[in-house]
């Protein structure tokens, strides 16, 4: 085959050579010696090319495509002799402009490739962009020569995951964070030994598809704090990686990074799972920026109203059309190609309820983007987690089209922790529910599919819980009318910061609460950054526009909480050590192997008396070592959330040796949890739990 | 700023002296360069760069191409500047060469 010419120029503009080009991949790829580009509409009439020099002002060139390069609604061209390094591409369309028939054509805006791997334009994070530039978010290159040695997704068992909920820049953007590059994936690869010390196996990052952090910016009109979209929650660009969150996005670099983060991610047993959002962009709605996706093929990729206007049931203005064809498969391929070029090792959609509606807003009862995606071959390892609800009132925690295969967001475990901690009456029959994954939710799909959280990035961190009543959410500058009112938080009796030692010490416990019942409950637990370390938002709870210490790690906090730093740090090795609390089925409530107990039975204070009373405040239960996946001890749990101490007396076992206390959140630093079997033997058959706190046991299953 | 090279080949060893900057204008030079030099197939690549002052994503790819063209190569990259490092360490490629204060004794 020596000597073939495969790609060879025919055609000429300005002194640019360039063919007949693939119509697949979609995107510009590198083949031989030239760039192949190829883009869809299915209503534009023409269009054009238009290349530039990095960061220059003006088009080196613009090719409109000759009409023998369409096959059906693709435009594909090769052009040849680029410098792949230094070029910015874009497009022109030109076609009706006809809103009131979704049709928004604007031959005068440049848009940029839905298909684009790497964007330039916001490549220094807060660096104010030049507003006149007309061509903003700019399309360039990646190349698949990264080394990934012999890097594969990790394909860790869900049930095994303890998921980790992080911002890449708010995590060690704080100076005390002592790393090279605050803010980046290269600092969070420095941080990777402090993820393995608290034992997470599993981070979850915000966004970090190219977004726009200038997007919808303001100054606070009293603090004159500026106001930027910090979240992310905004896509740009759904191929690309967030530039600026790379110490090396201005020397175009970010792919590289992004990656070697994940492969030291991989080497140390941590997943990456990417929060990922389809349900919007970042174009907003009618009276939104042109970037890509609305000048191109506005009716397809968005849902719109009889009249042409945007369905807002992202509450972002606008809605994708995840259900038209061609939205869906490009979401289909954008997460392939995560997965297969980040090794990514699942996903979290973010309003994915969303997905699951046809194109005029419907609920679909067998969505074809959420079934494509459960079966597809390179996703079939991948975790596909739901946040199953959507800002329209379609709310499908337990109900997801799952097809077997999803996981969800569990918001009704959340509410039910949060409110039985904080001691409300009457918890107990929905906790006793909630500890063993959810069943009434869950049933055909089992405790895998409830992804366990008391605490996210949308609402309170764990500190705050415990110390407000009520959001504060003045400095977002809305008035405190944005986020969520219904908090089922307690301020442990003063509402903020405090030192009075009686309710910090309260505040203390209440949070080691949450954290044990979160690591005991089966089903896949997910805590926040800096929980582990009590961080503050100061009772701010929707901190989407703060890149400020409000939203940033405090890493002093480490040193400061180590007592609960420490805690978290054995709760999680706790839930690790044992395979009772990771079960992949849900309980039988029989003796499954003859052991003389139940796999798991329900306590109050006296054995097999658990009180669902509607003022009921405390709850016990035992889960069988011999009922577990793998020969465990024997694990019992009392959790009293009454203000005063209770005895529980414990339930006999026909089997194995004494109890041993493992965890008592009564009990000050370090005598509030301990090493696998190395704390006080229990004398007696009854335990005294204190006021609003837990007690763990053990037991070997053999004498 | 231009980029001029100096390189050699002694035995298994093949050395490249970069002076300069690499950019996207200097980089295909630069390729060039690596690829004579790997057509002798040498085990070592010493790149002297302690009079390179930037080195671009492009240069920093034509050291993935040299793994690639040639897999067991060794890559040296001799006296760095400390922007060159910090780069080479954010995005993963100082795994993949030798960074040294000395250039090595090889032949």
């Amino acid at each position: 085959m020596e000597g073939r010419i495969d790609y060879y120029p025919t055609h000429e503009c300005r002194g640019f050579r360039f063919r007949k080009g693939h119509v697949l991949p979609f995107g510009a790829t590198v083949v031989g010696s030239g760039v192949n580009f190829s883009i869809y509409s299915s209503a534009a009439e023409a269009c054009t090319l238009v290349l530039f020099r990095k960061h220059e002002p003006e088009p080196m060139v613009e090719i409109e495509f000759p009409r023998s390069f369409h096959i059906g609604g693709v435009y594909s061209m090769i052009v040849f002799d680029l410098d792949y390094e230094d070029i910015e591409y874009g497009y022109r369309f030109s076609g009706p402009w006809d809103p009131g028939r979704g049709l928004r054509f604007d031959y005068s805006k440049i848009v940029s490739d839905p298909y684009g791997r790497v964007i330039g334009g916001r490549d220094l994070w807060r660096a104010e962009p030049d507003w006149n530039d007309l061509y903003q978010h700019r399309a360039r290159l990646a190349f698949d020569d990264f080394d990934w040695e012999a890097d594969h997704p990790l394909e860790t068992p869900i049930q095994d995951l303890v998921v980790y909920e992080m911002h890449v820049r708010g995590f060690t953007a704080h100076e005390s964070s002592s790393v090279s590059a605050p803010g980046t994936y290269a600092a969070l690869r420095e941080k990777i030994p402090y993820l393995k010390e608290l034992g997470v196996n599993c981070i979850e990052l915000l966004p970090i598809y190219e977004f726009d952090e200038w997007d919808n910016n303001r100054r606070h009109p009293e603090t004159g704090e500026l106001l930027l979209n910090y979240w992310g929650y905004s896509t740009i660009a759904f191929f690309a990686p967030k530039a600026g969150y790379a110490a090396t996005g201005q020397f175009g670099m970010q792919v590289d990074e992004l990656k070697t983060t994940i492969k030291e991610l991989h080497r140390n047993g941590i997943e990456l799972i990417l929060d990922v959002v389809f349900n919007h962009t970042a174009e907003g709605d009618h009276r939104g920026p042109v970037i890509s996706f609305r000048g191109i093929d506005n009716a397809a990729y968005y849902m719109l109203t009889p009249e042409g206007y945007y369905y807002n049931f992202s509450g972002c203005g606008n809605t994708l059309n995840c259900n038209h064809p061609v939205a869906r498969n490009m979401v289909i391929d954008c997460l392939r190609y995560w997965a297969a070029e980040y090794h990514i090792d699942g996903f979290r959609f973010d309003l994915a309820s969303i997905l699951g509606r046809d194109q005029n807003g419907a609920p679909l009862s067998n969505p074809p983007l959420l079934e494509s995606l459960a079966f597809d071959p390179v996703l079939s390892k991948c975790k596909l987690i739901a946040e199953a609800w959507d800002a329209g009132g379609l709310y499908q925690v337990g109900s997801f089209p799952a097809y077997g295969r999803w996981a969800e967001w569990n918001g009704k475990y959340r509410d039910a922790v949060r409110r039985f901690i904080k001691g409300d009456e009457g918890l107990t029959g929905e906790i006793a529910t909630r500890v063993q994954g959810s069943p009434d939710l869950y049933w055909h799909r089992g405790p895998t599919a409830s992804t366990n959280f008391i605490t996210c990035h949308d609402g309170f961190t764990l500190r705050d819980l415990v110390s407000y009543n009520w959001k504060h959410n003045e400095a977002n500058a809305e008035n405190n009318n944005d986020g969520a009112n219904d908090n089922n938080s307690w301020n442990c009796g003063w509402e903020g910061e405090t030192a009075d030692p009686a309710v910090n010490e309260l505040r203390l416990r209440q949070m080691k609460n949450a954290t044990t019942i979160l690591m005991l409950s089966q089903g896949v637990p997910m805590i926040l950054m800096g929980d582990e370390i009590g961080r503050t938002q100061k009772g701010n709870n929707n901190a989407y526009c703060h890149d400020t210490e409000l939203s940033w790690m405090d890493w002093r906090l480490v040193e400061t909480n180590s007592g609960l730093l420490r805690f978290f740090q054995k709760v999680i090795r706790f839930r690790r050590a044992h395979p009772a609390l990771r079960r992949r089925r849900f309980f039988e409530h029989s003796d499954v192997h003859g052991a003389g107990i139940l796999d798991i039975s329900f306590h109050g204070l006296q054995p097999y008396s658990p009180d669902y009373s509607s003022w009921s405040r405390c709850l016990a239960f035992m889960l069988s070592g011999h009922g577990a996946p793998e020969l465990d001890a024997d694990i019992y749990v009392a959790m009293n959330m009454y203000w005063d101490a209770l005895p529980f007396r414990l339930p006999k076992r026909g089997h194995g040796g004494a109890w041993t206390v493992e965890i008592n959140t009564s009990m000050p630093s370090p005598d509030d949890i301990f090493d696998p079997g190395q704390g006080p033997a229990v004398s007696g058959d009854e335990v005294i739990a204190g006021p609003r706190s837990i007690i763990v046991l053990t037991a070997n299953t053999h004498s | 700023m231009a980029l001029s090279m100096h390189s050699s080949i002694e035995g298994n060893t093949a050395r490249l002296q970069l002076v300069g900057e690499v950019d996207g204008t200097t980089a295909p030079q630069m390729r060039a360069e690596v690829d004579k030099l790997l057509n002798g197939s040498p085990q070592n690549l010493v790149l002297r760069v302690d009079e390179l002052t930037f080195m671009s994503s492009a240069g920093l790819r034509v050291l993935i191409f040299a793994k690639q063209k040639q897999p067991g190569l060794t890559i040296y990259v001799v006296k760095p500047q400390a922007p060159i490092i910090d780069t080479l360490r954010k995005t993963g490629f100082y795994d993949g060469v030798y960074v040294t204060e000395t250039e090595p004794a090889l032949a």
